[in-house]
C-alpha cells in the first residue's frame, strides 16, 4: 500500500463538496474522522460522512434539532455523540451514528449560544453566550455543573487548555478569563484588545473573538476576529489572529492577511505540523491562510469559492472542511493531488 | 454589498438649541419665508394633539422587529414572540414592546419606497416622493404649524438626538416651526446667566438691545430682521423655561425604568417635552445600517430601544397623553429579506414596516401584509405619503387641505395619496 502523500499546506486543493440548501454557519469534524456535522441558516444539525457524502439531519425522525440556528457544535471524544449548541439557548447531545433522537436537549443559555467545548477527557462541556455567561455541563447527561459569571458583554468562544485543566472564554470587548475544570474564576488572562471598537458613528461594539483555539502545548491562545475596522456595519476592517502568550497574558502577535481583504476571521486552528490554520469571510471573499507561528503574515493563502464561516480540521490533519455562506461544505486536502 | 450611505444631521449651529444657534442661525432659514396659517389647521391649535416621532436610523429590519418571518430562509435566527394584542406577534428583540401592543399598531405592507438613505429620509419625514419639485416642511413642521398657539413659549419641533437625522426642515412654514435639536437631552447650552452679571444690569442689558433693536427694524424691517427678533425673543422664553429641558429633574426611579443609556435619556426627555405640550418631539436612534453582521447589531440596538419605548408608551399611557399623542417609530426604509455573507442586510424599500399607535390610530390593528418570505407586500401597499396623511388626520388635520403660500395654494400633504383610512380610530 502506497504512502500517502506528506502534509504540505502549500498543495491544499479542494477534494469534494456538498451543497446545502441554506447558508451554512458551523461546522465540526468528530475526533473518529468519521463524521462532519454543519449547522446551517436553519434548525438542523446536519451530518456528513467524512467524504463530504451521504447528508443527513438529525435527528433522522421527527421535529428538527434546535429552533433556531447552530452555531456551535463539539464532540465526545469517542465520536459517539455531537453537541450542538443554538441560538435558541439551547444545548443538545445527538447520538452520531444511530442519527437517532437527542441523548439529552436542556435550555441553558437566556439568548444566544455562541460557543461550546468540550473537555479533553470528554467530561465536561463548556458553552457561552449572550447571557454573559459561562456554563459547565455533564456531557453524560446534560446536568449543570457550574455557572460562571464575570464577562460583563456577550461571551463569544470558549476553548478548554489542551491539559484539561481550565478553561477560556472570550468576549465582545476581547477581555480573555481562564475558569477551573470546576467553573471557579482562576485569572484575567488578557485582552486581545486589537479586535474590539465601539464605533462613534454607528454607535455600536464590534469585535469578540469569533473563533479560540489553543497551541498544542498550551502556551499560547489565538483569538480571532476583525481588527482595523472603519466601518462596523459594512464590515471594513481585516480578518486577524490575536496570539496571546497564555501564561503572562500579552499578545505575542497579531496575525494579519499580507494583503489587507475586508473580512472576518471565523475558524482558527493549530495544526500539529507546527503552524496556524485560519479562515476568512467578508468583503474581500473566502481565504483559507496558513501562518508560521512567527510571522506576521500568512506563508501560503487559498481562495475560497465563497465567504468562509466555520473550520474544521480532520483529526490526522490531512484535511480541512469550510462551511461556506454559499451552503457549501467543502473539503481541502493539505497534500499534493495524486 | 451596498456601503452605508448615512446622512447625520446638518450639524450647523443654526439647528443647535442654545442661545447663540437660536439668536444666529435661525436668519437663514427665515429668508423669503411666508406662510399663513391656515383655518383647517387652526382647529387643532390649543387642543393639545401631539406627535412622538421615534426615527431609527439607517433603516432597522421589518424581520427582526415588527414582522418576523421565523423558520423561513429569509428570517434569520430570532423568533416571534406573542404580544398583548392577541394574533399579532414581533420579534423576540422587542419583549417589552411587545406587552405594550394594545397601544400600538402596525403597517407591514411599506412599499414603494427608495433604497438610498437620503432620498428615503426625506420622503419619510415630507411625505412626497423625492426628489419634490417643491421644497416642502417636516412633519414636525406642519404638526408644529397646526398645533402651536401663539403664546407658547416652547418651540414646536425639537429633535432630540445623539447622531443623525435630517434638520427638521420647515420650508416655507418659516423659522418659527423648523426643528430645534437638542444634543443628548441637556439643558441649552448658555443658558445661564453669566454669573458676574446681575438680573438688573441683564435687564438693562436688554433693554438697550430692544431699542436699538427698534430703531434698525423701523428703517430696514424685512424676513431677516423679522426672523432675528423672533428667535430671539424665543431664545429668551427659553430662558426662563430652562427647567422644561433638564431630564435630570426627572425622578431616579424613571431613570432606572427608561435605562440609563443615552436612548433612555432620550425618551425620558420626550415625556416631558410632551408632558409641556410640545407638539413635535423626534427621538432619534441611531443607527441601524446593519450590512454586516446585522443579528449581532440589532441585539444591541433594539436592546436598547426597547426597554425605553416601552416604559414610555405605557407612561403616556398611564398619565392620559396617548389619548392625545400620535406614537410613530419609523425609519428611511427596511432591509433586505435576503441575508448577505457577511450576515448582514442591505437596503430595502419594496417590503417593510412601520409602527403608529396612540391618538385617532386603531389599537391593535395591522395594516398590510407581506408574503412568507416577507419580499413583497401583498396586501395593501402603502408609502411615506399615506403615512404622512395619516398621521395628520389622526391629529385632526385635514391633511387634504392647502397652505397659501407667496400668493398660492400648496397642498399640506401629497395630493396623490391620502390617510390609510381603516387604520384610523
Amino acid at each position: 500500500m502506497a504512502e500517502p502523500a506528506p502534509i504540505d499546506p502549500l498543495q491544499t486543493h479542494e477534494l469534494a463538496s456538498h451543497k446545502h440548501d441554506r447558508a451554512l454557519v458551523s461546522c465540526g469534524w468528530d475526533p473518529t474522522g468519521q463524521w462532519i456535522v454543519f449547522g446551517a441558516e436553519d434548525s438542523g444539525v446536519h451530518r456528513l460522512a467524512a467524504d463530504a457524502t451521504t447528508p443527513l439531519t438529525l435527528p433522522a425522525a421527527g421535529a428538527a434539532a434546535h429552533d433556531s440556528w447552530v452555531w456551535a457544535l463539539g464532540f465526545t471524544p469517542d465520536g459517539g455523540r455531537v453537541l450542538s449548541g443554538g441560538y435558541d439557548g439551547r444545548l443538545g447531545a445527538w447520538p452520531l451514528a444511530e442519527a437517532g433522537p437527542a441523548a439529552w436537549l436542556v435550555p441553558a443559555h437566556d439568548g444566544w449560544i455562541r460557543g461550546l467545548a468540550v473537555s479533553p477527557d470528554g467530561a465536561t462541556v463548556a458553552t457561552c453566550g449572550n447571557d454573559r455567561l459561562v456554563k459547565l455541563w455533564r456531557t453524560a447527561d446534560g446536568t449543570a455543573l457550574a455557572t460562571c459569571p464575570g464577562h460583563e458583554s456577550h461571551v463569544h468562544a470558549v476553548a478548554w487548555r489542551p491539559d484539561g485543566q481550565g478553561v477560556v472564554s472570550c468576549d465582545l470587548k476581547g477581555f480573555v478569563k481562564e475558569w477551573s475544570p470546576t467553573g471557579s474564576p482562576v485569572r484575567d488572562v488578557g485582552r486581545a484588545e486589537a479586535l474590539w471598537k465601539y464605533d462613534t458613528q454607528f454607535r455600536a461594539d464590534i469585535g469578540g473573538a469569533r473563533t479560540i483555539a489553543f497551541r498544542a502545548d498550551g502556551g499560547q491562545v489565538a483569538v480571532g476576529g476583525i481588527t482595523a475596522v472603519s466601518n462596523a456595519f459594512a464590515g471594513i476592517g481585516h480578518p486577524a489572529v490575536c496570539l496571546l502568550d497564555f501564561a503572562a497574558g500579552k499578545q505575542d502577535l497579531l496575525q494579519e492577511p499580507k494583503e489587507k481583504q475586508h473580512g472576518v476571521c471565523w475558524g482558527v486552528a493549530w495544526h500539529r505540523q507546527g503552524f496556524w490554520v485560519s479562515l476568512a469571510g467578508g468583503g474581500g471573499g473566502g481565504w483559507l491562510r496558513f501562518f508560521k507561528p512567527g510571522e506576521a503574515t500568512e506563508f501560503h493563502a487559498v481562495k475560497l469559492p465563497a465567504n468562509g464561516r466555520g473550520l474544521a480540521l480532520s483529526p490526522d490533519g490531512r484535511r480541512v472542511a469550510v462551511a461556506l455562506a454559499d451552503g457549501r461544505l467543502s473539503l481541502y486536502g493539505l497534500f499534493a493531488k495524486a | 454589498m451596498s456601503r452605508a450611505t448615512t446622512s447625520p444631521a446638518c450639524g450647523s449651529d443654526a439647528h443647535r438649541l442654545s442661545r447663540r444657534g437660536l439668536l444666529g442661525g435661525m436668519a437663514a432659514a427665515a429668508a423669503g419665508a411666508v406662510a399663513a396659517r391656515p383655518a383647517l389647521a387652526r382647529v387643532v391649535a390649543g387642543s393639545n394633539k401631539r406627535v412622538l416621532q421615534i426615527f431609527l436610523h439607517g433603516g432597522v429590519s421589518q424581520l427582526e422587529s415588527w414582522d418576523p418571518k421565523p423558520g423561513t430562509a429569509t428570517g434569520g435566527p430570532f423568533r416571534a414572540i406573542p404580544t398583548s394584542v392577541p394574533g399579532i406577534h414581533v420579534s423576540e428583540l422587542l419583549p417589552c414592546t411587545a406587552r405594550q401592543m394594545h397601544h400600538l399598531g402596525l403597517i407591514r405592507s411599506m412599499a414603494g419606497g427608495s433604497d438610498d438613505h437620503a432620498r428615503g429620509q426625506r420622503e419619510m419625514f415630507s411625505g412626497r416622493n423625492q426628489p419634490a419639485p417643491l421644497d416642502v416642511p417636516d412633519l414636525g413642521a406642519v404638526v408644529a404649524k397646526a398645533c402651536l398657539t401663539d403664546d407658547f413659549p416652547l418651540p414646536g419641533h425639537v429633535l432630540i438626538r445623539g447622531a443623525g437625522g435630517g434638520p427638521g426642515n420647515a420650508s416655507y412654514l418659516g423659522p418659527r416651526y423648523a426643528g430645534v435639536i437638542m444634543e443628548d437631552a441637556k439643558p441649552p447650552a448658555f443658558t445661564d446667566r453669566p454669573a458676574g452679571l446681575t438680573a438688573e444690569a441683564d435687564r438693562r442689558r436688554a433693554a438697550l438691545r430692544a431699542r436699538l433693536d427698534d430703531r434698525f427694524t423701523g428703517r430696514r424691517r424685512s424676513a431677516d430682521t423679522d426672523a432675528y427678533t423672533f428667535s430671539h425673543g424665543q431664545a429668551l422664553e427659553l430662558l426662563d423655561q430652562r427647567r422644561v429641558f433638564d431630564v435630570d429633574l426627572e425622578p431616579e426611579r424613571d431613570h432606572d425604568r427608561y435605562g440609563r443609556s443615552e436612548f433612555g435619556r432620550h425618551c425620558l426627555m420626550a415625556r416631558r417635552l410632551l408632558e409641556h405640550g410640545v407638539p413635535f418631539v423626534q427621538v432619534n436612534h441611531s443607527n441601524y445600517d446593519t450590512h454586516f453582521e446585522n443579528f449581532d447589531f440589532h441585539i444591541e440596538q433594539l436592546g436598547e430601544f426597547d426597554r425605553p419605548f416601552a416604559a414610555l408608551v405605557e407612561d403616556l399611557a398611564v398619565r392620559g397623553l396617548l389619548d392625545d399623542t400620535v406614537v410613530c417609530v419609523m425609519s428611511e426604509f427596511g432591509r433586505t429579506p435576503r441575508i448577505n455573507a457577511g450576515y448582514g442586510r442591505d437596503h430595502w424599500g419594496k417590503s417593510w414596516s412601520i409602527l403608529l399607535g396612540g391618538a385617532g390610530i386603531q389599537r391593535g390593528a395591522v395594516i398590510g401584509r407581506t408574503n412568507a418570505d416577507g419580499t413583497e407586500v401583498v396586501d395593501r401597499p402603502v408609502d411615506h405619503g399615506h403615512v404622512f396623511h395619516t398621521v395628520l388626520r389622526a391629529i385632526g388635520v385635514d391633511s387634504a387641505g392647502s397652505f397659501h403660500v407667496g400668493g398660492r395654494d400648496v397642498t399640506i400633504a401629497d395630493p396623490a395619496k391620502g390617510p390609510i383610512t381603516e387604520f384610523l380610530a
